[in-house]
């Protein structure tokens, strides 16, 4: 019994060290042909996987800043801190809940489309028809994708700040009666530029994580459609795991 | 004596506990149309991943052109691909590009052509497959057989050397069946190049080949013209030939 169960972990054990060593080699391949990506298909791919996620993750967002809002601003007023809730929630926003939701919401839409895109290639011969023309599918498929993405999730960010802070504000001055002059005044004592920036370094990091994992997970697609959306899965869910672990390490080198 | 353009020499395959390829060995001369045909299983795709470096055989070794392959590295590799030409069972064709930009995509991307050199090569391609004017489709909006035909187009935009035809017939009508394989003779007899037609579909064998090699228990059961294969008494080839299971019990007794 105790034989089986060590079996069970050990055989676990080393697969996920396989997986590990897998993508850190997918990643350092990744790097080596950055240079040979294709410009056209890398603004194809930031056209497809970054403005075409935009909405999607704007109206995260905005909910998030309203929800945000909703929690603090009507206690910080009936401590007689009111005016600091603009503050509070842009800096809550600009270093956690703006990167790691946009990351999620990225993880979600583009890294699922990764995985299934080149998850169908795999298993339709695509990627070794790709070989056998000489076309190194790192250079031509990952390589691309993942410039796109790293560019793209800094450009997300930005936008998102923005409309996070609109639905902070909108729930602050209508809900919690917080004047738009304290509102504002109060971002502007508080947050500082520095909050924006290392959101956005963390984001480009995530975005890394999601091209590399989407990538890998399609690469790596068993055959046949089940295995397209196990794939797809798969992708999702350790992208958002290595996000999160991500983000505290990130949260430690940047903000402290 | 043939000039030998690859040559496969104890080769041995293993899929877990499954012995694929045994001590196998296969020459293969420039110019022909050698047809690899056994029933499913029997490592014929498995013969194309190896000739193509999509796989690496456990032992033995593969000449190609004159050179050792079976340790090369993917750079090593892209060389010597860009001379050969591969029909995939399933077309493999890439569904974000058209029919026009999947056939010039090698020469795209390995030739200094000019975009109407391209135009001209693609046309001429298809013209000869029987799908002109087909550039600007999708692959999704073509028929089995036609993504066929457009696979064979790409694979000889390269000029290659040798083309590998993996199962090109296989889920096409016996008209469609015939078409590909008398393409498969033309194109041959056109460009002299060396084609590996790996396929279980017996007429189109005799069609498109010069010699046909039977695969069984992942040895050459057989090996010869159309005309000898036709005439083997051979229990294993008769067996497959006529439709029949093979019973080494049976033959035994």
């Amino acid at each position: 019994m105790l034989k089986d169960i060590c079996a069970i972990i050990g055989k676990n054990l080393i697969k996920a060290c396989m997986i590990c060593g897998q993508m850190t080699n997918l990643t350092i391949q990744t790097f080596k042909r950055l240079p040979e990506a294709n410009p056209k298909e890398v603004l194809r791919q930031m056209a497809l996987l970054g403005a075409d996620s935009l909405p999607i993750v704007m109206m995260t967002i905005l909910c998030t800043g309203m929800v945000i809002s909703v929690q603090t601003a009507k206690e910080f007023v009936r401590f007689g801190a009111g005016s600091s809730v603009g503050g509070i929630v842009a800096i809550a926003m600009a270093r956690e809940l703006v990167p790691v939701l946009t990351g999620v919401v990225v993880a979600g839409r583009i890294g699922a489309a990764i995985a299934a895109e080149i998850g169908t290639m795999k298993v339709t011969e695509q990627i070794d028809a790709l070989k056998v023309m000489a076309a190194n599918p790192i250079s031509y498929l990952v390589a691309p994708r993942f410039i796109a993405i790293v560019l793209m999730m800094p450009v997300l960010v930005v936008f998102s700040n923005i409309v996070g802070n609109i639905g902070g504000w909108i729930v602050a001055h209508y809900y919690a009666g917080i004047s738009s002059m304290s509102y504002t005044n109060s971002i502007k004592m508080l947050a500082e530029m520095y909050d924006v920036v290392g959101g956005m370094i963390k984001s480009s990091f995530f975005g890394a994580i999601i091209a590399i994992v989407g990538c890998y997970k399609g690469l790596n697609a068993p055959n046949g459609a089940e295995g397209v959306g196990l794939a797809t899965t798969a992708s999702v869910v350790l992208s958002i795991i290595l996000i999160f672990i991500a983000n505290y390490f990130l949260s430690i080198v940047i903000y402290i | 004596m043939q000039d030998v353009l690859i040559k496969l020499h104890q080769l041995n395959v293993t899929f877990g506990e499954r012995k694929i390829l045994d001590d196998f060995d296969l020459n293969i001369h420039r110019g022909e149309t050698l047809a690899v045909i056994g029933p499913s299983g029997a490592g014929k795709s498995t013969i194309i991943k190896l000739l193509t470096g999509l796989l690496k055989p456990n032992s033995g070794s593969i000449e190609i052109m004159g050179s050792k392959v079976e340790n090369f590295n993917d750079s090593e590799w892209d060389e010597i691909r860009k001379k050969m030409g591969v029909v995939f069972q399933y077309s493999a064709l890439f569904d974000f590009l058209t029919v026009g930009e999947n056939v010039a995509f090698g020469l795209r991307r390995h030739f200094k052509v000019t975009e109407e050199e391209v135009t001209q090569r693609v046309s001429e391609l298809l013209g000869m497959v029987g799908m002109p004017g087909t550039e600007k489709m999708l692959p999704s909006e073509l028929s089995g057989g036609m993504k066929k035909r457009v696979g064979l187009a790409r694979a000889l935009a390269m000029r290659p050397e040798v083309v590998f035809y993996d199962e090109p017939t296989s889920g096409l009508d016996p008209v469609m069946t015939m078409t590909i394989s008398r393409l498969i003779r033309t194109t041959q007899e056109q460009f002299g190049v060396t084609s590996i037609l790996v396929t279980h579909d017996m007429e189109s064998a005799y069609v498109a080949a010069d010699r046909i090699a039977m695969l069984y228990k992942g040895k050459i059961a057989a090996l010869g013209t159309v005309e000898e294969i036709k005439n083997s008494n051979n229990p294993v080839v008769k067996a497959f030939i006529e439709g029949r299971e093979f019973k080494e019990e049976q033959y035994e007794q």
